[in-house]
């Protein structure tokens, strides 16, 4: 029976990097992320160092996990919207976006889905808190935060924003 | 969109890659050497340029031949039209470049 570690650890959605840090740490470290779950990351042993780990949000896509195995890249999982991928490291840099656009397109999209789920707690919230349904406050809740990961997405977006009017990368 | 549009590096880069049929990896691997590792194309950035560059009509994919599973991509006339327009619009930036640049040196 191989070794396997699982680890328990929660990312708020505006930390989407520091979770790809620590998951490039833990490579870094002899630890290869195998499988994700909810909050939850298998890892088995490899050498230290061996793969690079990124993770971006993207729509369940054939043609782009296809394309993303022709660059030598392992398809490691998806939890939610969230795609994670890891290559061995000996093949080179191992980057998702290079230049500006696709980094802020990248923020877009997480902006869209958070708007979208936050909206419609909102609504859920509204309409249940009106017609006395007790657990309306619960979505009203999970509106607030998700609303607030929104305004912390866009503040990094508005930063990229403002290289973006005189640079490419 | 006009009809002399400015590319970005990172377009300039990948229609200049696919004067010969390329596959992703190639792309980035001839960008790569063609920049003297200057310039890379990350994987995210180079799968979401080749779907707005086919959709545009300036690349299209090619028929997937039977001993390979990778998908590969060929610039079109128009593509090769919009490289063209490119490379003089770039020809003017380096030749206003020098030419201010050198009086300033006098």
């Amino acid at each position: 029976m191989k070794e396997e570690k699982v680890i328990h650890r929660w990312f708020w959605v505006w930390n989407f990097e520091k979770e790809e840090r620590w998951l490039n740490t833990m490579a870094q470290s002899g630890w290869a992320l195998t499988k994700v779950g909810f909050c939850t990351y298998h890892f088995v042993p490899c050498q230290p160092g061996e793969y690079t780990v990124r993770l971006e949000m993207h729509e369940p896509d054939k043609d782009y996990l296809q394309f993303m195995q022709d660059i030598g890249a392992e398809y490691v999982g998806r939890m939610v919207q969230w795609v994670y991928f890891r290559r061995k490291a000996e093949l080179g840099q191992f980057d998702l976006f290079s230049d500006l656009d696709s980094k802020i397109g990248h923020l877009r999209k997480i902006g869209r889905t958070l708007a979208i789920i936050g909206g419609a707690n909102l609504l859920i919230g509204l309409i249940n808190s009106l017609g006395a349904v007790s657990i309306g406050w619960l979505n009203l809740l999970c509106a607030t935060l998700l609303m607030y990961a929104l305004g912390r997405i866009h503040g990094k977006m508005e930063s990229l924003e403002k290289d973006q009017l005189l640079l490419e990368a | 969109m006009n009809d002399n549009p400015v590319l970005t590096e990172s377009t300039y880069y990948i229609l200049l890659s696919l004067y010969t049929p390329q596959h992703g990896y190639g792309i980035m691997q001839r960008t790569e050497a063609l920049s003297g590792g200057r310039v890379r194309l990350a994987a995210g950035t180079l799968y979401g340029a080749l779907t707005s560059l086919c959709d545009k009509g300036w690349i299209k994919p090619l028929p997937i031949a039977a001993d390979s599973r990778k998908k590969e991509y060929c610039l079109t006339e128009k593509g090769l039209e919009v490289l063209k327009n490119e490379l003089n619009r770039l020809r003017q930036l380096v030749a206003n470049g020098e030419t201010v640049l050198k009086e300033e040196n006098a």
